[in-house]
This record gives structure tokens, C-alpha cells and sequence, in this order.
């Protein structure tokens, strides 16, 4: 089967700075993929390649097998920004129902999906609230929600757990399982090295490049690191 | 449908922003009251003229007509003095058959006031000495000949009466340019918020985020067209209830037009608003657009007569949006016009708004690539 996520050469400069630097990104399907590296080294512009908010230079990117940009695609992908981008003048309750809107899901369908995602994400009694009244993490979380509304195959979470109290991040993570196990294939970036543990496959970028790229465990062995840390900062002092 | 749920949900946003709302419905009724009260009383002008050695008829005659009071120096050095003083405006002085004027023309409105009461009191005394001299002349003619004659000829006042197609004697410049000013608060504040909405968007993400949602870019610029056009036809109508009713403004033409001229402008507001926030940064750097492009087109818009400009002014003016609306709904409220004659204007308004809007769906593309 094809990969769902499929960069190959890509190339991208911004002004003279080139910040992707022939990449080639090809997860596998139905995997917690884990994206990290140092702020400035490329994961925005690698998220806005595969949604189509950016073209790249040079190199060919597809997702589910078809070059983006493409708008049709945009419906089987979450995606949760690094800023939480809310209404706040809207409750919880009307921002997940405006984007379920604009995933053309119907009514009926609607209500159910909310009910389900505010639960994932601990939200189901603060839904009339303003996102404007929110804390930080509850913010956060709703941002997590919106982008899991249409039961979509791949997700793309930009430092989704920022600002989240350990056990809501524990109950989030379990539920990305959950969801993988169900086929999805889920991209997550971060800056929590520990977070790095729990993906399936951890690729770090570093000046445009993607430095090494495999499980936890065999990276850990490879660098001969006790942690993600290590290893990263084993691969960086490389580089 | 997706323009429809985010022109709800832009309409949402904006009915919870109470001073926004304030600002868009009090601020133009507030204005229109303040100007009311000061072109009102700005209406009349008083004038003095100090006269020396001037025919005493001729400054009974200039005394007698309203707002002018004529009085009489005695030197042409004691008027020069009141002249200083500020206690006239003018000084008439009669010297060798000839008259002199000096003005101080610090305002120049008491200029031409102060020169057109000395014409017509001049032509005022010629007619009567001319009547005395007929009716002496008319005394020395033999009795069967001025029998002949038509016995109301010594002097008897013609009277003039006097009817307005708008308005009536009382109608003030506030009543002229009320319709333009109208055109321009619509277009004023529905560009300032709707740029400040879009800009917030962009600002704070949402914009990206809705973005990577398969919603189409022409999704987004209609949905906020439908949220503020309605926005723009309650804005009029509360602007032309309260001129009509409170302020006592009449309005000759229909009043539905004024709404569809006033909608169609808020949309090339819109439009424009949408247009100049992507060009913005910030909410200050959009605030600049203010002097550069909002106030320009209030001289542009009509309140100033064009005719009498020089020809490349004119040709800026048919750029400026605010001059086709103005002129249409100064039609309207001034003429009576109907929609006949409106519809040009209208036209090339929607020529702006379908310009405008493409080039919004086309600006969304440095945001996303399809």
C-alpha cells in the first residue's frame, strides 16, 4: 500500500534561507509518527507542505497518493495549529460546530461527534463556556477536539500537548493510541523529548534535515542514548 | 452550506462585540446630531459695514435688509479704526463720484455678503429714484395721456413667491450633504471593522485553521459579505430613521433605494476592508489605511462640487467609490430619482465590488495554495 504521507526531495527557501533541504519523508501508514527538532529547523513548513498551504521548490509531495495542494483532500486531515486559533467570542459548544460545518458533516452527526471529542478531551461540561473564558490547557484541548472532528485517517498535531497537566496529557495520548489502532496515521511534532518515547517512529530534523528517522527503541540503541534526548542531542553534536 | 455558516458565525462574533456594535450604530447618529446643530446656526450671517460719506438713503437701504447693519462714520480714519477693532467687516467709502470697498475678509462668507448687499442696495436706490423720476415725469404729461396709463405703475410692490422642489426655505448644507454622509459612515465603519475581522483572523490562526479545513477561499469572502451587507442595511436604516424622524431631513425619493445603494457600497466596502487588512500587519499599521484611503474620498465624494475642479481631479474621482454612491443617493434623497437613473452608478459600483472581490479570493491564495 501506498504511503499516506509521502514527501520525497523537497526542497523549500524562504528568501535566502533554505529551510527544507531535499527532504524525504515517508512514514509508515497507521503509525504515531513523532517530528522533532529545534525551533527554525522546518516542522511548520513540513506541516504546511503536506496541507497544501505552502508548495515546495522542488520534489514531489503527496498525501493519500495525491500531490498537494489539493482542497478535496483537506477533509481526511486534522489538523491543530501551534497557536490554539479559536473564536472567543464562540462558545466551545460553536467553534466545534462552525468547522464541523465546514466539513460538511451533517446535523444529526454533528452532535454526536462533539459529544464524542469533548469527552476525549475533557471538555463535555465546559462546552457553553467562551473560548475567550478558557485556561490555557482547556484551550488547547478544544484546538485538540476540532481537529479530530470528521473522524479523519490522518492527523497532523502541531505540539499538541503544550500546556497540558500530566494526567489530561497521559488520557490524550492513550486516546492517539486508540486512534492509531484504529488505522489512523497521526504526525505529531514536539519539543517534549519525553513525549518522543511514546510515538511509533521519531524523526529528527535539524537545519532542514532530517537527521535520522526510526522506532525509539532502535534509535536509543543506534546512538547508544538512554532517551530521545540523548539521542538528539547525540544526532544534533553530528550533524 | 459554508459561506452561510461562517457569515453566521462572523455575525455571531460581531453581535457579542457590543462597542463595535456600539460604535457602528451610535457613533454615526451622534456625528449627524453634532453636525446638524453646527451647520444649522452656521446658516445666517451677520454682517457691519461702516459707511463714509456715503448717500444716507443708500445705508438706510443696506441698514434695513436682514443681518446687515450699515452705520455711518464720519471719517474715513474712525472706520479704519473700527475696522481694526473688528467691529465691522467693511467699510464703504463714497469719494469722487466712485465708491471704494475695503474688506477684511477674514471670513471670506461676510466678503461676498457685504458685496452683495451693497449691489443690491445700490440697484434697490436706483429703481426708486428712477420711480420718482417717472412719476414726476409722469405729472408734467398732458391728463388724457396719463388717464391711458396703468393707474399701479407708481412703484407698487411685485411680489415673488417663492417654492422648493426639496425642502423648503430653511434647507441648510446639512441637508445636502447628510445623503453623501450617509454613503460615508457605512463605508467607513464597515471598512474598519471588516479589515480588523479579517486581520484578527489572520493574527490569531483561525484563518490558517480554517484554511486546512476543504472550505473554498470564495467560501470565506462571500460569508463575510453576507454577514456584513446585513449589517450595512440595518446600520442605513437606523442612519435614515433617525435623519428622517429626529433630525427632521426629508427624503423625496424612495427609501428602499437608498438601502440597495447603501448595501451594494457596503459591499465595496467590505471588499476594500478585506483587501487592505491583508496588506496590514497589525491592527495600527490597518488604522493608516484611515488618512491615506478613507478621508481622501470625502473630498472626492460630492460634498465639494467637481465641476469646478481642474480636469485631473476629475479623472481621480472616478475612482473613488464614494462618488458614485454619493451621487446616487443624493439622487435619491435630494431629486427623487428612481431607479433608473441610479442604475449607473449602481453599475460601476458592482464593477468595483466584482474587481475587489476577485481579487480577495485571489489574495487568500498567499494563505493557501489552492
Amino acid at each position: 500500500m501506498e504511503n499516506i504521507i509521502s514527501l520525497t526531495n523537497i526542497s523549500k527557501t524562504f528568501g535566502n534561507k533554505k529551510v527544507l533541504d531535499n527532504i524525504t519523508f515517508q512514514p509508515q501508514n497507521g503509525k504515531i509518527i513523532g517530528l522533532i527538532g529545534p525551533s527554525g529547523a522546518g516542522k511548520s513548513t513540513i506541516i504546511k507542505v503536506l496541507l497544501g498551504m505552502e508548495i515546495a521548490d522542488s520534489g514531489s509531495a503527496k498525501v493519500f497518493g495525491k500531490t498537494m495542494p489539493n482542497r478535496q483532500l483537506l477533509s481526511r486531515i486534522g489538523y491543530m495549529a501551534q497557536s490554539d486559533a479559536l473564536y472567543g467570542q464562540l462558545t466551545a459548544q460553536e467553534n466545534l460546530e462552525f468547522y464541523a460545518e465546514m466539513l460538511k458533516i451533517s446535523k444529526q452527526e454533528q452532535q454526536k461527534q462533539i459529544a464524542k471529542v469533548a469527552k476525549i478531551v475533557d471538555l463535555t461540561e465546559s462546552l457553553n463556556i467562551k473560548a475567550d473564558d478558557y485556561s490555557g490547557g482547556m484551550k488547547r484541548r478544544l484546538s485538540l477536539a476540532i481537529a479530530m472532528l470528521g473522524d479523519k485517517d490522518l492527523l497532523i498535531l502541531d505540539e499538541p500537548t503544550v500546556g497540558i497537566d500530566p494526567a489530561l496529557r497521559i488520557k490524550i495520548w492513550k486516546e492517539l493510541t486508540a486512534m492509531k489502532n484504529q488505522g489512523k496515521t497521526i504526525l505529531v511534532t514536539t519539543h517534549q523529548m519525553d513525549e518522543a518515547e511514546l510515538v511509533d517512529e521519531v524523526a529528527i530534523l535539524h537545519d532542514g534535515k532530517i537527521i535520522a528517522m526510526d522506532t525509539p527503541d532502535v534509535l536509543k540503541m543506534k546512538y547508544e542514548a538512554d532517551s530521545i534526548e540523548q539521542v538528539f542531542l547525540k544526532a544534533e553534536g553530528e550533524d | 452550506m459554508r459561506a452561510w455558516a461562517i457569515s453566521k458565525r462572523v455575525t455571531k462574533e460581531l453581535l457579542r462585540d457590543k462597542r463595535s456594535l456600539a460604535l457602528m450604530f451610535l457613533a454615526p447618529i451622534l456625528i449627524l446630531s453634532l453636525m446638524k446643530v453646527v451647520f444649522n446656526s452656521n446658516s445666517t450671517i451677520d454682517v457691519n459695514i461702516a459707511t463714509v460719506n456715503v448717500n444716507s438713503s443708500l445705508v438706510k437701504q443696506m441698514d434695513d435688509q436682514k443681518h446687515v447693519s450699515a452705520k455711518k462714520y464720519s471719517t474715513k480714519k474712525s472706520a479704519d479704526k473700527a475696522l481694526k477693532d473688528q467691529k465691522v467687516d467693511s467699510i464703504i467709502q463714497y469719494k469722487n463720484n466712485e465708491y471704494y470697498a475695503t474688506y477684511a475678509n477674514n471670513d471670506p462668507s461676510k466678503t461676498s455678503a457685504v458685496k452683495m448687499t451693497l449691489k443690491s442696495s445700490m440697484s434697490a436706490v436706483g429703481i426708486k429714484s428712477m420711480q420718482e423720476q417717472i412719476i414726476t415725469m409722469k405729472s408734467m404729461l398732458p391728463e388724457s395721456v396719463q388717464s391711458n396709463m396703468p393707474a399701479n405703475s407708481n412703484g407698487s410692490q411685485v411680489k415673488i413667491h417663492n417654492s422648493y422642489i426639496y425642502g423648503d426655505g430653511n434647507t441648510s448644507f446639512f441637508d445636502k450633504i447628510i445623503p453623501i454622509l450617509m454613503g460615508f459612515f457605512v463605508f467607513f465603519f464597515v471598512f474598519l471593522i471588516s479589515g480588523m475581522a479579517l486581520l484578527k483572523e489572520r493574527t490569531t490562526g483561525t484563518l490558517d485553521r480554517l484554511l486546512a479545513t476543504p472550505v473554498k477561499r470564495s467560501e470565506i469572502v462571500f460569508g463575510y459579505m453576507l454577514s456584513y451587507g446585513m449589517l450595512a442595511v440595518f446600520q442605513t436604516l437606523v442612519i435614515v430613521l433617525f435623519t428622517i424622524l429626529v433630525l427632521q431631513v426629508q427624503v423625496i425619493g424612495n427609501i428602499l433605494l437608498l438601502l440597495l445603494v447603501n448595501l451594494v457600497f457596503a459591499l465595496v466596502a467590505l471588499a476594500f476592508g478585506l483587501l487592505m487588512s491583508t496588506f496590514a500587519r497589525s491592527e495600527f499599521q490597518l488604522m493608516q489605511f484611515i488618512p491615506l484611503i478613507v478621508v481622501p474620498q470625502i473630498f472626492f465624494s460630492g460634498l465639494i462640487p467637481l465641476d469646478n475642479m481642474a480636469s485631473w481631479v476629475r479623472y481621480i474621482s472616478y475612482i473613488i467609490p464614494l462618488n458614485y454612491a454619493g451621487n446616487a443617493m443624493s439622487g435619491i434623497v435630494l431629486s427623487g430619482n428612481g431607479l433608473v437613473s441610479i442604475l449607473p452608478d449602481i453599475g460601476i459600483l458592482l464593477i468595483f465590488l466584482v474587481v475587489l472581490v476577485t481579487l480577495n479570493i485571489q489574495g487568500l491564495k498567499r494563505y493557501r495554495k489552492v
